[in-house]
């Protein structure tokens, strides 16, 4: 199918990036369009009725949301490297990690970050350590988590990369994601932002800090009504 | 590959209702290894270790734990009918977009409006009828018989707390979440689901999700009021 592609994404986010690296690992051209978050388009509500989010793939006229979802697509629609393995077994383990990198990682990292000092802060702190401990443990020396190639697991995870800006303007002082530590994956973190596709659509930490500037007061209420959960 | 399948799962858990679901759907035998989920099994301990819950399904030495990764592994793995469309864009936006909705959207409000009492409770169930009535708009303008075509799949084995549960509502509370002349789809759906044969040939099924919660329900309430509390 030669039918044009767009991706409806807010750049600095990171689910937009998740998308925007599948496009750009499987070599698919395509137009970026920004959307304004505080201004819907038109374009977006309505072929994102339900839940009105970025990123969302339009190839041709046939419309996929969900970040993961729409990495998934892209993987099975266009001809290039595969994101995903063959073995079942190894997709099954891809999946599993991905689940928990978005649900034990990413989600209480952003806690963390977007908690205020004290203890509940500590806690989530130490919560994502250990987790990201066994993200670290997974990687087992190789480059990414999909082996030689940037790929599924490697892409739900890319939030990780841009970690040290978001700890900055949090007002964090050593980073969660030291090189003592996290040896692998600071090293990972490297490979992954310097991959010539990758780079293309990586945001600059100053399309980061605006993304992320204006809605810090929102970030801190979300973290704590996520507190609980 | 004919090694054995084993599926370790509980007898009153939605989630190992998927993977059974699955595993029957596609035509694969398999040993249903009961779990005691308030006793746990060393080797379940020792299969899952991070979230140490059921499913997990066990083909030959390999251990596969989450039930939706399970079902995707189930329908990747083994011959038999695709529980998944062929079509990359089926799949993307009917079976996987609807899934994802089914998980994590529609399962919180759902389960704490189901457990809940008093005021909270009414916001709960407007959220559920509000996530009920995107899936009634869905089935009615995709018109098949399931949420991604006409046999069971992905979504609605995602989606499948839904038919097994729905009956509680009414048990419980005294009124049901969808009343006898709402969501129209959504009770056919409902009804399809309950009398497909491979569902209802479960251990894990109905009958036996209604008995477990019944004896539990208290714990669960308890559980949500804790939890609702700290809010």
């Amino acid at each position: 199918m030669n039918e044009p592609v767009k991706l409806l994404g807010s750049f600095g986010s990171p689910f937009t990036h998740r998308a925007e690296a599948a496009l750009r690992l499987k070599g698919v051209a395509y137009e970026f369009i920004q959307e304004d978050l505080g201004n819907k388009s038109e374009l977006l509500l309505r072929h994102n009725p339900v839940h009105k989010k970025v990123p969302l793939l339009l190839h041709g006229d046939r419309a996929v949301a969900e970040s993961l979802v729409i990495v998934e697509y892209v993987d099975e629609a266009f001809q290039g490297p595969p994101l995903l393995p063959s073995d079942p077994l190894a997709r099954a383990a891809a999946r599993f990690w991905a689940q928990f990198a978005v649900d034990r990682c990413l989600r209480t990292l952003f806690k963390a970050l977007w908690t205020p000092d004290g203890e509940a802060r500590r806690g989530f702190v130490a919560e994502t350590k250990e987790n990201l401990a066994l993200m670290e443990a997974q990687l087992e020396g190789r480059r990414f988590f999909g082996g030689d190639e940037i790929g599924y697991l490697d892409i739900a995870a890319s939030g990780l990369a841009w970690l040290t800006v978001l700890e900055e303007l949090a007002g964090v002082e050593r980073s969660m994601i030291g090189e003592e530590e996290f040896p692998a994956l600071c090293r990972w973190r490297g490979e992954y932002t310097s991959h010539e596709a990758v780079k293309a659509c990586l945001p600059s930490r100053d399309q980061i800090v605006a993304f992320y500037a204006g809605m810090k007061e929102r970030l801190v209420l979300l973290a704590k009504s996520m507190q609980k959960k | 590959m004919a090694e054995p399948v084993k599926l370790i799962g509980a007898v009153g858990s939605p989630f190992t209702h998927r993977a059974e679901a699955a595993l029957r759907l596609k035509g694969v035998p398999y040993e249903l290894v009961h779990e005691d989920l308030d006793n746990k099994s060393e080797l379940l301990l020792r299969l899952n270790p991070l979230n140490k819950t059921v499913p997990v399904l066990l083909h030959g030495d390999r251990a596969i734990c989450e039930s939706l990764v399970i079902v995707q592994y189930v329908d990747e793995a083994f011959d038999g009918p695709p529980l998944l469309p062929t079509d990359p864009y089926d799949r993307a936006t009917t079976a996987r977009f609807w899934a994802h909705f089914m998980e994590h959207k529609c399962s919180m409000p759902f389960w704490m409006a189901l457990w809940s009492g008093g005021e909270r409770r009414k916001g709960f169930v407007e959220e559920a009828r509000e996530n009920l009535a995107l899936l009634e708009e869905h089935l009615q303008v995709h018109g098949k018989r399931f949420l991604a075509g006409d046999a069971v799949g992905y979504p609605d084995l995602a989606g499948s707390y839904i038919p097994l549960m729905l009956d509680m509502f009414e048990e419980l509370s005294g009124t049901s979440l969808m009343g006898d002349d709402e969501y129209p789809a959504m009770r056919r759906w409902v009804k399809e689901y309950n009398s497909d044969e491979a569902v209802k040939s479960c251990v894990t099924n109905k009958k036996q999700l209604a008995a477990y919660f019944r004896v539990k329900k208290d714990k669960y309430k308890m559980m949500v009021k804790a939890m609702l509390k700290q809010y």
